[in-house]
């Protein structure tokens, strides 16, 4: 706990629980169940997305090609389990994995095995993953998904008619997800491998580690969640749209940045990545219930992550704007 | 001591044949190295003489030329390792630039290897941390595990990295370097700790540019030059000069400042603070001078050159170039009043590495450069670049080869040539000759000495009190943020020098 003031995440938590009590206040439906379900509901995909995003920036890389590796990984399984006959959750979580997967590490070959830097390696490969599912399919969705995806699987019901709130299989999925990913990063030495690596990579080279390894566990986690939360995204859909995630990338990536992730690699963590995603979230909701204008949305946005990350880099950007830098002084 | 007290002296590594070609330089060429286990052996040579990357090669960074071959105790020989590899042999290294992770903490860096080692062992962590405690304190030293690396001055860092070797089940260290940053209790924590490694049949294998420690600590010493093992010789009968005649091939005589009287004011501090830094910091500079300023680490002295380069405001407090006050909001400000700063850290801030020598000569200077039409034309920085190429005696075969192929002392020189391109009027050296061998040193001395009989004012920032003593016309002594000495050379031998630093 005691790490938690101070930090990213801590400040994160109470800007959100400031922003959630204001928004209580002020609108009449935003402290509800109902409100808050939906927001869990909706926002799981990219909390899957974005713990898989955090650790390839931990890991000093970047990828922007997950959304659409997700969209490639919605439309493969459900084909696929068309083919089989239907399938059901087991074979579908298993194939979406694998596939998710393959993705990432192809990823990982092109930066590791070929040397591409990781912006380039994922603007490529976004436009290829991409480009190749909108041929193949001519941008056609499938609407008549297998059962066992179409119907909605719900955890818990509160309230009845009118009040009534579901919390669906995503948020189960997605608590899933950031316990695993949580663990290995922040409770395991191979974590700190991770962050080590991404923090001075011939660092880590000359102690040993694996740059291989890591590469493919980095961009090949951010594949699993992708395919995860591909699958997630069509269960709450009903449906697969090629071009449903794309575009995505880049309000995950802004997420995970908020919350303490930096470009050069060694900084993030799981918990601030979602609570990055869920303070965006709220903000969004917020604006909705207070009636200001969607157009204006980006915009708000835009300047929270500009202010919010000047703060987070504030012992760097003190001492130029004439403050002393009491923290950063080496004693 | 006798033979027999080693009846049968027992191999750690046996190197030979190690080259390693970097395009057209011959970094190492047919070497051989052999070490025993328990032993202190020292290595010594200039800079860019082969010793790093010996060092780099054996612990399975560079995979050397093929033909060398590695043998490691009893083992059957190999012709390359790799790190993971290396480590698994128990080989560690405090690399000369440390090699650690800034966003980890102070403990995880300390016990990184440990994590590489076992990565899903989770009880770990808190045993480890203990040990790593447990190894501080044997250091003498104090760190806050939990803070992370990147809030830590390059000295601190030195810590860190030699409390991390000290964690693990090494059978041979390799230090290069290690005490560069350190101030003497520290070092001296250091080579009690060496003398008690070795005891415990731990082989060591010491990097130093400071010959004394070098002969203080070791049983052996081998001696590169140019990429070649002049030869390994026992550290008794050795003495500080023998070694710097075999390091640079020829003879080297220890200079000494003559005392000049000082010019014309030409920087005055006036009360000038920095809360948390330092206070009331009040002296002149005058034309011609070389200020000697030196105290221990965290004492303020690089700090109070930062608020002199214009890096940091002042809170209160005036400074003064040529008698009039100037407000330096930033160090462009300061370059423009005539102020240039060689920072400690060179190799970091001081050279765009891989960027060319013309480039780098020319960065400070831009603007002067393509004024008045704003084209900035190669021939005005490759003019330029001939000239203090020429003034400062750069071994360099061609200006536009970037500047990492060349050696530290000669690096050194370039960051030089930018800083004194700016023509300043007050130039401020902080540890010029840190990790710089005999021969540079001697080489920076004389430039230094040069440029004051011209009339430019030095302020000159060391830990070593020789250098101070034997190149300063004054010297001020810092301590917790405040100037409490103002001395000349003369007043005093250097060993009261050292012990009023260290009191």
């Amino acid at each position: 706990m005691r790490r938690m003031v101070g930090s990213v995440e801590g400040i994160l938590f109470v800007i959100l629980l400031a922003l959630c009590v204001v928004l209580s206040l002020a609108t009449d439906s935003f402290f509800s169940m109902q409100n808050f379900f939906d927001l869990l509901n909706n926002q799981s995909v990219n909390i899957i997305f974005a713990v898989g995003l955090v650790v390839v920036l931990i890991a000093g890389g970047i990828d922007i090609s997950f959304s659409v590796a997700a969209s490639v990984v919605q439309y493969v399984v459900v084909v696929m389990m068309i083919q089989i006959g239907g399938g059901n959750w087991l074979l579908g979580f298993v194939a979406a994995m694998v596939c998710g997967l393959a993705l990432g590490l192809f990823n990982a070959f092109l930066i590791h095995k070929l040397r591409i830097v990781s912006i380039i390696a994922s603007i490529g490969t976004y436009n290829l993953f991409f480009g190749l599912l909108m041929y193949l399919t001519r941008g056609r969705s499938i609407y008549a998904i297998p059962d066992w995806l179409d119907e909605r699987v719900a955890l818990l019901t509160v309230g009845a008619d009118r009040a009534e709130a579901t919390l669906y299989l995503p948020a189960l999925v997605m608590l899933v997800v950031v316990s695993v990913a949580w663990f290995i990063l922040a409770r395991t030495g191979f974590g700190r491998l991770v962050y080590g690596f991404g923090s001075d990579p011939e660092a880590a080279r000359r102690s040993g580690v694996r740059i291989a390894v890591m590469q493919g566990f980095a961009y090949g986690w951010l594949g699993l969640c992708a395919g995860i939360a591909g699958l997630m995204q069509a269960h709450m859909v009903r449906e697969v749209v090629p071009n449903a995630l794309y575009g995505r990338e880049l309000d995950v990536l802004a997420a995970v940045v908020l919350g303490g992730a930096v470009l050069g690699g060694g900084r993030g963590t799981v918990l601030g990545a979602a609570l990055g995603v869920l303070l965006l979230a709220v903000v969004q909701n917020g604006l909705n219930l207070l009636g200001v204008t969607p157009y204006a949305f980006k915009a708000i946005v835009g300047a929270i992550i500009l202010i919010a990350v000047t703060f987070t880099n504030f012992d760097k950007v003190a001492p130029l704007i004439g403050l002393s830098n009491r923290k950063a002084r080496t004693t | 001591m006798s033979v027999g007290a080693f009846p049968m002296t027992q191999m750690a590594l046996r190197a030979r044949a190690v080259s390693k070609r970097f395009g057209n330089v011959l970094a190492l060429d047919d070497v051989a190295f052999d070490l025993e286990r328990g032993e202190v052996h020292c290595l010594v040579g200039e800079n860019g003489c082969g010793k790093s990357t010996l060092i780099k090669a054996i612990s399975g960074v560079y995979v050397p030329t093929p033909g060398a071959s590695f043998q490691f105790g009893d083992d059957p020989p190999v012709s390359k390792i790799s790190p993971a590899e290396a480590k698994a042999r128990g080989i560690h290294v405090i690399w000369q630039d440390l090699s650690l992770f800034p966003d980890l903490s102070v403990g995880y860096n300390i016990i990184f290897d440990a994590f590489v080692e076992r990565p899903f062992a989770l009880s770990e962590r808190k045993v480890a941390l203990q040990r790593a405690r447990r190894t501080m304190e044997d250091l003498g030293v104090s760190l806050d595990l939990d803070m992370p690396l990147r809030h830590l001055g390059i000295a601190q860092r030195q810590l860190v990295a030699i409390c991390r070797v000290l964690q693990t089940e090494a059978s041979i260290i390799f230090m290069d370097e290690p005490t560069a940053s350190l101030t003497r209790t520290e070092t001296e924590n250091l080579l009690d700790i060496v003398r008690k490694l070795s005891a415990r049949g731990i082989s060591i294998v010491f990097v130093s540019h400071r010959l004394g420690e070098v002969l203080e600590v070791c049983s052996r010493v081998t001696v590169m030059r140019d990429g070649r093992i002049v030869g390994t010789f026992p550290a008794e009968g050795m003495n500080q000069k023998r070694l710097a005649e075999l390091m640079t091939g020829h003879e080297f005589l220890d200079s000494r400042r003559e005392w000049t009287s000082p010019g014309a004011p030409v920087l005055q501090l006036d009360g000038l603070t920095v809360p948390g830094q330092f206070q009331d910091v009040s002296f002149t500079l005058h034309r011609g001078e070389i200020l000697g300023l030196t105290g221990l680490l965290g004492s303020g002295r690089t700090e109070l050159a930062h608020a002199i380069f214009g890096m940091t405001r002042p809170e209160s407090g005036r400074i003064l170039i040529d008698g009039a006050p100037v407000s330096l909001r930033s160090n462009r400000d300061a370059i423009e009043n005539g102020i240039a700063y060689v920072s400690e850290d060179r190799l970091n801030l001081g050279l765009h590495q891989t960027q060319s020598i013309l480039k780098n000569t020319a960065i400070t200077t831009l603007r002067e450069l393509s004024s008045p039409s704003f084209y900035l034309g190669p021939e005005s920085i490759r003019t330029l670049c001939t000239e203090w190429i020429g003034r400062l005696r750069t071994k360099v075969s061609d200006p536009s080869l970037p500047v990492n192929s060349l050696s530290g002392g000669n690096q050194q020189r370039v960051v030089l040539a930018k800083w004194l391109a700016t023509r300043p009027k007050v130039l401020i050296l902080d540890s010029p000759t840190v990790g710089v061998d005999v021969g540079a040193k001697a080489e920076i001395f004389r430039i230094v000495n040069e440029l004051t009989a011209e009339g430019m004012a030095i302020i000159l920032i060391s830990d070593e009190a020789n250098e101070i003593h034997a190149h300063s016309d004054r010297i001020l002594i810092m301590r917790n943020g405040r100037i409490t000495k103002d001395l000349q050379p003369g007043d005093m031998a250097e060993e009261d020098l050292e012990a009023l630093i260290n009191a």
